[in-house]
């Protein structure tokens, strides 16, 4: 809501700047959007009067005004507005002036003719399109005959006034006007403001009752009233009424609808006006029909919906409820009978009215956070009064009244004990009452306790919370005192499992590779892909781009789609890691997914950047499996890490990938991702892995136990062998860990040759062992006899020559 | 010529010959000769036959000072050589210290992985434990048990992806607060939670907005818990993330959850309190959410609202890391440019 300073001003003494007044706004009410003067930024912008006018000689529609800005010479100024004439009393721009928008303006010639200056338009000097008035909306603005001559135009168009913008909470309806901005300004600088109660002049001539009648379900509208104004003549509004809307954002109309938007803003009751002559019949709020249509007063057609709430004549929808006006029965220029509506209607049917329609219009925000009961009749009084004082005509004597409303006010107990509890300050009774007497909240001691009468115009207020949040408001927050709890002692420590995924993230790092935090909701052929297990996707209902419609099923994809970002902005070398949720379904009926745990990993070029001395070979498979094999490793897992060729993975190279089990539980998959997925993807030659991370979690640790350093030297022997191409290292490893014999305590294989010198399908394959007892000197008699064991056995069991 | 100016003869010789070599190789050949076997020493001693018995002693002694004397020029000029030739080979072995050092790979934890990590050590060290849930979360603790029922005007507040009525993204921590709220058994002691998540909004994702981002929930509730602890609690992270120098305010806010809720502001960043464009020439920058908890909220998980009170929070780790590191798109977090992920390489923070 936009708050003009100079109307607070009308109530409350406040002498502050804007700046400080908005600050303190902030820190004891609502939060402020901005304090804006809109001559800031402006500069020589003065009244003119066109004394003469004449035809520029090479323009049709150009003319050459001469205008007296108040200086002993009259200026020349070319204009091309189509609504300036000689005697008028303009905007005018002087040279060297700053108009909206920044635009200097200079001395210049116009078709060969010199202008010094310009006559300006509203929309030229800051005004938003949204306010001007259709008067002056496709020309120069034109002031009333008794604005001065030169003088600085600021004033003249209220933009002087400092403009407060409150960003009220849904809590706070009430401070969505000026009276109730007033009370809570009141309180929070302890004055007592004169609101005055709107009296009515009615014409005994005239019956309301007796002109319309009117019936409304209270379940839609709790209070619907209506008065009749007869006679009235339409016109623009005054200058000062203008003023007040357009300040507020509000485009001025006519005498009539200006009244009823004045109200708005002043009691945050929104009214709506009909021309009495366009309605059939008598007046009726319900539900609308399936089928009926209406046209709003911005001329759109809306089909309605039966959970639409509609004021209806005999025949008709002629408003949308709270929401806006229909087009049929709106005030123009003949109007001259109207009916003022002021109701309180259901919050919920004007919010879903107003999403169903896109109209979010001054009047729904209001119905939707709420209307004082109180200020129902007021504001229809004070309207009617208005109109009869702008447009003349007879205000019909009564209150046409189809629904009414006054809540019991609630009455809440506290205690300085209780407040001062919640609180942590160290209040008395007294203070606390003192702060209720600032708000204007009836309160009355018995003994320890505090009875507190809520107003009705503060319809948030429900329990002792809500008092409580006052008196600290009006207190301040500033004057709370700063303290830790104390009490009882809690221990603060990670769990294992988090203990273990904080150092799943620092193993992984260690390794190389940098967190990425990707997107869970992906497409839905994206979260498909990678599928360790059976799963059907899990979808939203209404996503908000195709992009993101479905809950992943991997986390690898999502890396695809970083490294793609990656590539397409020039960077090849990717290594990231990944932790976070995937989300599973065992059937298309289960609504909720399973979450699950998981970490991933993709390599793409190299891991470091290529340097003078660094000869650097691009990521491969069997870097990713050392980088996932170092990981579980360090998880410190029961059990052997085993891989096994897979082809399972429709998105992984079928000859480059492998399952990876510890201790016989499938844990997850490393590979090659498949040149054609590679392709769609748009990267280059990328590796990855995937792993239950709550797999990992779960999976037994070993024991806490350190292994002693052998005393004794231990023994190393190299063996080469040629087999077939087809023998897997981890057949090789396997006949020498069962043959090896007792000493044998590790094997590394430090080459694999395939090419010249070894025969077609065949590879060389050559490893060290050791040898080592921990109790003795190993003999080399001993070591020699295993190792032709060995030697035998492969030779046996899997063919080999060994070299 | 008597034997002991024979043996003074070879040892001036002998001296000066150690004195003129400048190679250590030569330096040892003249040893060997002079010390060995075959040595003049050795050949000029074989005299000493011809020496009274009296006389013998006298210059066997003699030449055992010499040999000594020999041995040490050896072994001084030795030095002397070793020393020149090491600096020559020092000399030798120069590099240009200023060539880049090799590239190590080291892997960085994702910047709001790091501002997450800071607020949970904080809070641990405070004594509160670490809750996660699900992301996968029922209408029920999203919203009802956070005094949001149906119909609530705040809802539009937070657009939610729905993936049926009842089961929604969760558009916010604060389900964790009722999680936590329903299983705590408060003879134990008090709760005091923190709870970091990702969260999703119904939103299109610009610089200021994105459809997933992350949350930190706080929550304490004992039997006497209050306003000026969650004001003192706020300052204590502020302080821990953003440094000593910045300060605080507590704003008047609605949160349907919270009574009385405030909007904490900090300090803004780019001016430290005087007033810039970033902060609305305010001075002063919001960074979370906070209030009381509302008795609505303990009552509906079970707990005795007349007892029991407290605190809660919500802070946007995202948020914290655009303000402390003056990140101006929230899409870079969840884009991956490496280039933007290993900037934020500096520890220990
Ligand atoms: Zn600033």
């Amino acid at each position: 809501m936009k708050v003009s300073y100079n109307w607070l001003k009308q109530y409350l003494d406040l002498n502050m700047p804007a700046k400080d007044l908005a600050e303190k706004i902030e820190r004891t009410a609502v939060e402020v959007d901005s304090v804006t003067i809109a001559e800031d930024g402006l500069k020589k912008l003065v009244v003119g009067h066109i004394l003469s006018m004449k035809k520029h000689p090479e323009s049709d529609h150009l003319h050459i005004c001469s205008v007296d800005v108040g200086e002993d010479e009259p200026l020349q100024i070319v204009c091309g507005a189509p609504n300036v004439d000689a005697g008028q009393k303009v905007i005018v721009a002087l040279p060297n002036s700053r108009i909206g928008g920044n635009v200097k303006i200079k001395r210049s010639k116009m078709r060969g003719v010199e202008s010094e200056g310009m006559i300006c338009a509203l929309d030229e000097i800051g005004f938003s399109k949204d306010v001007v008035p259709k008067e002056w909306a496709d020309g120069i603005y034109v002031f009333d005959d008794d604005v001065p001559v030169g003088e600085p135009i600021y004033h003249y168009l209220g933009m002087d006034d400092p403009i407060i913008d409150l960003d009220v909470t849904p809590n706070r309806g009430d401070m969505l006007s000026i009276i109730g901005t007033v009370h809570d300004l009141a309180a929070i600088y302890d004055q007592k403001p004169e609101i005055k109660k709107p009296s009515v002049e009615e014409d005994q001539s005239l019956d309301a009752n007796a002109e319309i009648k009117a019936t409304a379900d209270s379940g839609l509208a709790k209070a619907y009233k209506l008065r009749v104004v007869e006679g009235v003549k339409i016109a623009p509004s005054p200058t000062w009424l203008q003023i007040t809307l357009w300040n507020a954002g509000i485009r001025p109309i006519n005498n009539v609808v200006d009244v009823t938007n004045y109200i708005l803003l002043k009691y945050g009751q929104p009214l709506h006006s009909f021309d009495k002559d366009k309605i059939d019949g008598d007046i009726v709020v319900r539900n609308a029909k399936k089928g009926e249509k209406l046209v709003t007063l911005d001329e759109d057609e809306h089909e309605l919906s039966p959970d639409d709430m509609v004021i209806a004549d005999n025949d008709q929808p002629i408003a949308l409820a709270g929401v806006m006006g229909g087009f049929n029965t709106q005030i123009d220029d003949d109007t001259q009978n109207v009916v003022i509506e002021s109701a309180i209607f259901d919050s919920f049917h004007i919010r879903k009215t107003a999403q169903r329609h896109v109209l979010h219009s001054e009047a729904s925000q209001r119905f939707e956070r709420g209307i004082n009961p109180d200020g129902v009749e007021d504001a229809l009084n004070e309207a009617v009064s208005m109109i009869k004082q702008l447009a003349g005509g007879k205000i019909a004597q009564g209150i046409v009244t189809a629904s009414e409303y006054h809540p019991e006010l609630p009455v809440i107990s506290i205690t300085a004990e209780r407040a001062n509890h919640v609180l942590g300050t160290s209040l008395k009774l007294e203070e606390i009452k003192r702060i209720f007497d600032r708000l204007e909240f009836p309160s009355v001691e018995h003994g320890d306790t505090l009875a507190v009468t809520v107003p009705a115009r503060r319809w948030d207020i429900h329990i002792d919370a809500d008092l409580f949040e006052e008196v600290a408001r009006i207190y301040g927050y500033d004057n709370l005192p700063v303290t830790l709890p104390t009490g009882r002692q809690t221990i603060g420590v990670l769990t294992s499992t988090q203990r273990l995924q904080r150092a799943s993230r620092q193993i992984l790092e260690g390794i190389g590779l940098t967190q990425a935090i990707s997107y869970s909701l992906t497409t839905d052929a994206k979260a498909k892909m990678f599928l360790m297990r059976d799963s059907e996707p899990t979808k939203l209902l209404w996503p908000m781009t195709q992009d993101h419609t479905t809950l992943r099923m991997n986390l690898v994809s999502g890396l695809l789609d970083d490294v793609a970002y990656n590539h397409a902005h020039k960077v090849d070398d990717v290594s990231l890691y990944e932790t976070g949720r995937v989300f599973y379904k065992d059937s298309a009926d289960q609504i909720r997914p399973e979450e699950v745990e998981h970490v991933a990993g993709v390599i793409t070029g190299n891991l470091t950047d290529p340097a003078w001395n660094n000869h650097v070979k691009p990521a491969d498979f069997y870097l990713m499996k050392g980088m996932v094999n170092q990981f579980i490793v360090n998880l410190g897992i029961k059990g052997e890490i085993a891989y096994s060729a897979t082809d399972q993975y429709p998105e992984m190279h079928p000859g480059r990938t492998a399952n990876i089990s510890i201790h016989g539980h499938n844990v997850g998959f490393v590979g090659q991702i498949h040149p054609q997925i590679a392709k769609m993807f748009k990267i280059k030659e990328t590796y990855a892995f995937e792993l239950n991370m709550q797999a990992l979690i779960d999976l037994p640790k070993n024991d806490d136990q350190y292994q002693p350093i052998a005393k004794y030297p231990s023994v190393k022997r190299d063996i080469s062998m040629i087999v077939d191409s087809e023998t897997t290292n981890d057949e090789i490893v396997a006949v020498m860990n069962k043959r090896g014999g007792a000493y044998l305590s590790a094997i590394r294989l430090f080459d694999v040759y395939e090419g010249e010198n070894v025969p077609d399908g065949k590879k060389s394959m050559a490893y060290s062992l050791t040898y080592v007892n921990p109790r003795e000197t190993l003999k080399d008699e001993v070591v020699n006899a295993a190792f032709e064991k060995i030697k035998k056995r492969l030779t046996a069991d899997l063919n080999a020559e060994i070299r | 010529m008597s034997l002991r100016d024979k043996l003074s003869e070879i040892k001036e010789k002998g001296l000066a010959d150690i004195g003129q070599t400048d190679d250590l190789k030569a330096l040892n050949e003249i040893r060997v000769h002079l010390l060995g076997k075959k040595g003049p020493i050795t050949a000029a001693l074989r005299g000493i036959k011809e020496l009274t018995p009296e006389e013998r002693p006298e210059v066997g002694s003699y030449a055992n000072k010499i040999r000594d004397a020999i041995t040490e020029a050896v072994a001084q000029h030795r030095d002397q050589l070793e020393t020149i030739q090491l600096n020559k080979q020092l000399a030798a072995e120069k590099i240009d210290v200023t060539l880049p050092g090799k590239p190590v790979a080291q892997g960085q934890p994702h910047v709001i992985q790091q501002i997450i990590d800071q607020i949970v050590d904080l809070f641990l060290g405070m004594g509160y434990e670490v809750l996660t849930g699900p992301e996968v979360e029922e209408d029920k603790y999203n919203f009802e048990m956070m005094n949001l029922p149906k119909n609530h005007p705040a809802r539009d507040m937070q657009d939610t992806f729905y993936l049926s009525k009842e089961i929604l993204m969760r558009t916010q921590t604060s389900p964790m607060q009722a999680r936590a709220l329903e299983k705590h058994d408060f003879s134990k002691g008090p709760l005091k939670m923190i709870s970091p998540g990702i969260v999703y909004r119904r939103d299109t994702d610009d610089p200021t907005h994105s459809h997933q981002f992350h949350q930190v929930e706080g929550l304490v509730i004992d039997e006497h818990i209050t306003m000026a602890d969650l004001k003192g609690t706020l300052i204590t992270m502020a302080q821990n993330i953003f440094g000593d120098k910045f300060d605080i305010r507590l704003r008047p806010s609605y949160f349907p959850f919270t009574e009385p809720s405030v909007e904490v502001d900090v300090t803004c960043f780019n001016c430290m309190g005087k007033g810039c464009d970033v902060c609305k020439h305010t001075g002063w920058i919001e960074v979370l959410g906070a209030g009381m908890v509302h008795p609505n909220v303990l009552k509906m998980a079970g707990v005795d609202s007349d007892v029991y009170g407290g605190f809660a929070f919500g802070v946007g780790p995202d948020r914290f890391a655009m303000l402390k590191y003056g990140v101006d798109d929230i899409r870079d977090f969840y884009l991956n440019d490496v280039r933007f992920l290993n900037q934020f390489s500096k520890r220990g923070n």
